[in-house]
């Protein structure tokens, strides 16, 4: 078995290899022949939350931009200049289209990473007069918590991190009671990258109108795969990340509200005073059309998507529940992302596991994973212990998941747990009837 | 993370998985970890004379961790008590080519065995001395 693991492994390389020679060719038809055959041997794709591949009618809406259509969106006397500025307004109308804003409250980024960066130093420098205080909570994005952590300790900010509830929700209340007369901001994600439990959007946006206060979410996960609105949701500020709506890698955007009320950033990239001098530097045509795209692919798609998605994600969740006992959902059962199932595995821990799912590819909370040694702050956050946090499996669906893949799934998944079940101690224990918590464990000498 | 190729043997392959009669006065038991660490194994060896006759293991923990105990009881087999106690992490990680992140592993691998071995220790200590009281 483990020469079969090499094999297949270098059989990988082979097929890799002769893709990108064929990428140098030039051949069309053969290349997507090939990437074809890379598929074949790749494991099943169940990661979206962590990217998505890029839908072939974006990358066919790209492809102009790259050669003849070269332009710079910011070039006004020549037509060059005018067929990169026309496809880059288009792109903005497609993205304002699908979240109910106006295109000139949509400015381009790098990525969630950076309109995160941008919505948060941006109100607090912008706003420095009337406020310093941010209320956000402990199971935001990195790309939040860490900007939050760095204006604290230039002593620029003071940050509330607020606790979820068991399923991962951040409540009104829990904000309400957070509110001084320093907030300037309230940053709450639209839906969590890890258990896509799905905030209640509507009523954190009418508690910061009502207080005046900024609501800023960061949607990367949620635009495109949940219905969002920012005038009904009452949201002033948003993140919106290309590569995790089938769009290209290095592409995002950030939605600043331009009434009702004006929202003003300071901002983190100076230079020519590109995006309304909120985000400057030459924009990325082929990026920004594809961003365009896959906003309005979604939108025409997305209810007919989410029915099918759902229903899988389903099947998936009730095949593996029909075969394992000891199974927990981590997040909310309801107010969850369609393509989102994050579960743990009692008595297995994640790494392993992955390890034995070796045709799935999926993600886990469990430390082995993380650089850190530390099982995932979401689910502790949650109040889910270390120790089903080490098994956790986020299995994240998406457009192109079929149904045989689910099935597939399901079959893989149950038979990796149940080996390494038999072979775990814990699981003898808990069926010798032994209470794990009142086991004294003993940790290695180092 | 990439694995070597000894580790994907061992862990799809894990020898001597399995558990032996805690009862058994010549079999030492060895608990080390703990879940909320990730990593939990116990290894077990049955003893005749000075002679590690058999040995088995169950882990809860990921890929190297599993191959760490499974290579352990594949190394302690047939060795005296003596011989086994000599087992170093440092000979495991470099048998399983383990990264720096997962040297703890092989640390839980040598643990568990001594952990065994005083088990077993303990075990016939007792039995020495109820044989005394008999008398
Ligand atoms: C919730 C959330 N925010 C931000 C990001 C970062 O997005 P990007 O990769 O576009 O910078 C991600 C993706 O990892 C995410 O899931």
């Amino acid at each position: 078995m483990g020469d079969v693991e090499v094999d297949r492994n270098r059989s990988l390389e082979l097929v890799i290899s002769s893709v990108v020679a064929q990428n140098e060719q030039g051949n069309n038809e053969e290349r997507l022949m090939s990437v074809e055959t890379v598929m074949a041997k790749m494991p099943i794709y169940l990661d979206n939350h962590a990217t998505t591949p890029m839908d072939p009618r974006v990358f066919e809406a790209m492809t102009p931009y790259f050669l003849g259509s070269f332009g710079n969106a910011a070039s006004r006397n020549h037509a060059f200049g005018w067929v990169a500025e026309k496809a880059v307004e288009t792109a903005r109308e497609q993205i304002a289209a699908l979240i109910g804003a106006n295109s000139k409250e949509i400015v381009f980024t790098s990525g969630a990473t950076e309109s995160d960066n941008i919505a948060i130093k941006g109100v607090i420098e912008m706003y420095a007069e009337k406020g310093n205080h941010i209320i956000t909570a402990k199971t935001e994005h990195k790309a939040v918590l860490d900007t939050c952590k760095y204006l604290e300790r230039l002593g620029k900010a003071e940050v509330t991190y607020l606790d979820p509830d068991t399923d991962g929700r951040i409540s009104v209340e829990s904000i309400q009671a957070a509110i001084t007369d320093k907030t300037v901001l309230i940053a709450v994600m639209a839906a969590n990258n890890e258990i896509g439990t799905i905030a209640p959007l509507k009523e954190i946006g009418a508690l910061a109108k009502e207080k005046g206060i900024f609501f800023f979410t960061d949607a990367a996960q949620a635009v495109g795969r949940i219905p969002l609105d920012v005038n009904e949701l009452g949201i002033d500020i948003m993140a919106i990340s290309g590569h995790k709506i089938y769009g290209p890698k290095g592409i995002g955007a950030l939605y600043v509200r331009r009434r009702r009320p004006r929202v003003r950033l300071t901002p983190v990239i100076h230079g020519g005073g590109h995006e309304r001098g909120m985000r400057s530097g030459t924009l990325p045509v082929p990026l920004c059309v594809g961003l365009g795209k896959a906003c309005e692919i979604a939108g025409a798609e997305m209810e007919e998507e989410n029915k099918r998605i759902i229903a899988l994600r389903e099947k998936l969740h009730q095949g593996i529940l029909e075969k394992l006992d000891y199974v927990s959902l981590n997040g909310h059962p309801e107010h969850r992302l369609p393509n989102n199932l994050n579960i743990s595995f009692a008595y297995v821990e994640g790494e392993g596991l992955m390890m034995a799912m070796k045709d799935l590819a999926v993600s886990s909370g469990s430390a082995c994973t993380s650089a850190s040694l530390e099982p995932s702050y979401v689910l502790k956050a949650l109040g889910v212990g270390d120790e089903l946090a080490h098994s956790s499996i986020r299995y994240g669906l998406g457009r192109f998941t079929t149904e045989e893949e689910i099935d597939f799934a399901i079959t893989q998944s149950v038979e990796a747990v149940s080996k390494l079940r038999e072979m775990s101690p814990l699981y003898e224990m808990a069926q010798e009837g032994i209470d794990l918590a009142t086991v004294q464990w003993q940790v290695p000498h180092e | 993370m990439a694995y070597s190729d000894k580790v994907l043997d061992h862990f799809n392959n894990p020898r001597n998985v399995g558990s032996l009669s805690k009862a058994d006065p010549e079999v030492g038991t060895g608990v080390v970890g703990a879940p909320e660490c990730g990593d939990v194994m116990k290894l077990q060896l049955k003893v005749r004379g000075d002679i590690i006759e058999d040995a088995k293991f169950k882990t809860f923990g990921c890929g190297s961790a599993i191959a760490s105990s499974s290579l352990a009881t594949e190394w302690v087999k047939g060795k005296t008590i003596e011989e086994a106690l000599q087992i170093k992490n440092t000979q495991i990680v470099e048998e399983l080519a383990l990264p720096p992140v997962k040297v703890h592993c092989s640390v839980l691998a040598e643990d568990a065995i001594k952990a065994a071995i005083a088990d077993y220790k303990s075990k016939s200590a007792a039995v020495v001395t109820e044989e005394v009281k008999a008398d």
